[in-house]
């Protein structure tokens, strides 16, 4: 359920002085200068600090949470009809079981974390191996590869995570191993089509008329200017990814070890105190909206720094 | 004296039969449509596949996943018997393609129902509430699109960028929640679930329930109906409509820059009429396709916001079928929304290449 690329808008064609320039430029630093043009966009600003903050947390969380996920600091307090809300004791307030809601989000944030990376490296890995196979072979492989992807991509996003979680069992390894296969055929495609533009580009031609093997030419040529694309899509997957798991989890698709709170599951359990405690279901939904926040804003100024035609 | 001119160098030549470009006419659209339609046929047969092979997997087998906790080896043996799966591989995909293209999903385990018969019957909760997330979508999205890539770098455009950049991290189910929270419970302006107050139950014979009220001559029923929509359908319809504001607004840009739109503003046509004419016409287009492609991410996107809502469409059935375990639910009901995917993006494609001449050239 990535947002869809909306293309790159029109641009003027500079002149042919100033594009060798460019092009020299571009050659001796297009990391550098990519990087230039990330820290002087505020969105990729805002994007890197929700991340670092959201990686932090992640990695701090049992030395930041004032209790452990399934302390109860709040159990002689907490009824059925009163569930205490924000105070300066309990920040976040508690839960309908007396823990300490701010050190369960801060717990959650190691789950999401988890789930968003492996399940990217996941869905990356693979997905990116079957479009190199795919864009290195071309003819008949490619074509049986690429419409096994198309069937993949016929179902829904979720609903294909849906019915390989249910497969698998209710465990947060199924989690992770859904949503990295759905993004499979995402990866695969992008690679792939990434590949075939860079191999029919004149300076693959210019090395293969230079007696290079296919081999060499793959690997050292075609392959690392392919990349840039599946970087982006990695850093937008991650927010995806995120929200999928949270999903799955709130459809209880994920474990159900207390001491593993989830952001997901958080929110789903809190549904029939919406009216009385509210926030409850406000706080595990905003860690689940500001991290995927940070991956997207930061994914999209990638996008534009790596690539100066695409224009947000 | 003026020199003569030479007609044959202004006049574009009329190119021979065999080099001109296909006609436009009805042939050619038929024969576009055929091309797409037998695209069709491996990747549906491809999702049987798919299928069949994901209830095979099924922990301990079909027969095992249908009895649940009630499993022994023995009813596990006669339950293959009964049903053919210790029969050859092959044979049992062509008996379930030939169920499955008779619309036979098999019987669901929670309601001893036809999965079929459950699916039809919720099947009009869904789809209402999807065509009030995508007119929400659509409604909202092209004229903010239009209007940012018009005041493109002005505050309306920054902002229309960053809500479609919130838009898409905000998830359905939290959406639902605030929605919920803060105009049924907090203001009460509208139902926080279900699809009609229960004073109205009434009988509903096409299971439209604003289609039903008008075809009694109920408005109230309608009106009753349509409230209860509201918030799901602008919570399902939010990150449509994210991607749909920044989709029109990269394609009204695109346009707005091409020369047409530059010769069209340098020969005098008003502002309205370039818009109209040379602007919208093009730069929809793309908006078309990729509205069409959110038929997919409304139909899975249903299954969390209809839990929210306790909404009785497929997508609140399919939840309680995860927790039921009941598969062949799970199965009917990704078999029918894929193909109902995959059909919508057909019919949108051939409908771009029924108005883009362009594209049934390729």
């Amino acid at each position: 359920m990535s947002p869809v690329d909306p293309g790159p808008p029109a641009q003027q064609a500079p002149p042919p002085g100033a594009e060798r320039a460019g092009t020299q430029r571009a050659g001796a630093s297009l990391g550098r200068d990519a990087w230039r043009r990330l820290c002087r966009d505020p969105v990729a600003v805002v994007g890197a600090v929700l991340v670092l903050v959201f990686v932090a947390v992640a990695l701090l969380a049992p030395v930041l949470a004032p209790y452990g996920p399934t302390d109860t600091p709040g159990k002689d307090v907490v009824t059925p009809t009163n569930v205490p809300g924000p105070s300066s004791e309990y920040w976040l307030g508690l839960d309908n079981l007396g823990r300490d809601e701010l050190s369960r989000i801060l717990h959650g944030a190691r789950q999401s974390l988890v789930v968003g990376v492996v399940s990217l490296l996941f869905g990356a890995l693979t997905g990116s191996a079957i479009g190199l196979v795919a864009g290195s072979f071309g003819g008949w492989v490619d074509n049986l590869v690429m419409r096994l992807m198309d069937v993949m991509l016929a179902v829904p996003g979720l609903l294909f995570a849906i019915g390989l979680a249910a497969l698998l069992g209710h465990s947060l390894t199924s989690v992770m191993i859904a949503v990295g296969t759905v993004n499979v055929p995402v990866f695969a495609r992008l690679l792939r089509g990434s590949m075939l533009t860079q191999r029919s580009a004149d300076y693959a031609m210019a090395i293969t008329s230079l007696g290079v093997r296919r081999r060499a030419l793959i690997w050292h040529h075609v392959l690392p200017n392919s990349l840039s694309p599946v970087i982006v899509q990695g850093t937008l997957t991650l927010a995806t990814a995120i929200i999928d798991a949270a999903g799955l989890a709130f459809l209880g698709l994920s474990g159900t070890d207390p001491a593993v709170p989830e952001w997901g599951r958080m929110l789903a359990e809190t549904q029939r105190f919406l009216s009385s405690a509210p926030h409850l279901a406000i706080f595990p939904g905003l860690a689940i909206v500001l991290a995927a926040l940070g991956f997207t804003l930061l994914g999209e100024s990638l996008r534009e720094a790596l690539d100066p035609t695409y224009r947000r | 004296m003026r020199p003569a001119r030479p007609a044959r160098a202004v006049r574009p030549t009329c190119p021979a039969r065999s080099e001109r470009p296909p006609s436009h006419g009805g042939g050619t659209v038929l024969r576009f449509v055929a091309r797409r339609l037998a695209q069709l046929v491996p990747i549906l047969l491809g999702l049987s596949l798919l299928l069949f092979f994901w209830v095979r997997s099924l922990p301990g087998g079909p027969a095992a996943a249908l009895l649940g906790e009630r499993a022994t080896p023995e009813k596990v043996a006669q339950i293959n018997r009964l049903y053919g799966m210790d029969r050859p591989l092959w044979e049992q995909y062509l008996d379930f393609l030939g169920r499955a293209l008779r619309l036979d999903l098999g019987v669901s385990r929670m309601t001893e129902r036809p999965v079929t018969e459950e699916l039809l019957s919720r099947f009009p909760a869904t789809v209402e509430l999807a065509i009030v997330a995508i007119v929400f979508a659509v409604g909202i999205g092209v004229p903010l699109g239009y209007l940012a890539a018009r005041r493109h770098l002005t505050w309306v455009d920054n902002l229309a960028v960053a809500g479609s950049l919130v838009g898409v991290a905000i998830p359905v189910f939290f959406l639902g929640f605030l929605l919920k929270y803060l105009f049924a419970v907090r203001l009460g302006w509208l139902p926080p679930d279900g699809r009609q107050s229960p004073r109205l139950f009434v009988d509903h014979p096409t299971g439209f329930y604003v289609l039903d009220g008008l075809l009694r001559g109920d408005p109230a029923s309608s009106w009753d109906a349509l409230r209860h929509l509201v918030l799901p359908g602008i919570a399902l319809g939010t990150i449509p409509l994210a991607i749909i504001t920044r989709i029109t607004r990269a394609s009204v840009l695109d346009v707005l820059h091409k020369d047409y739109v530059r010769t069209a503003e340098a020969k005098g046509l008003t502002r309205t009429l370039v818009s109209r004419r040379h602007v919208l016409r093009n730069a929809l287009l793309p908006v078309l396709t990729v509205t069409g492609l959110q038929v997919g991410l409304l139909l899975s996107g249903a299954v969390l916001t209809e839990t929210v809502f306790a909404f009785p469409g497929v997508g609140s059935f399919l939840v309680d079928a995860i927790a039921a375990r009941d598969y062949a639910v799970i199965q009917g009901f990704i078999l029918v929304i894929a193909v109902i995917v995959v059909t919508v993006n057909l019919l949108v494609d051939a409908g771009y290449g029924l108005i883009d001449p362009r594209v049934r050239l390729r």
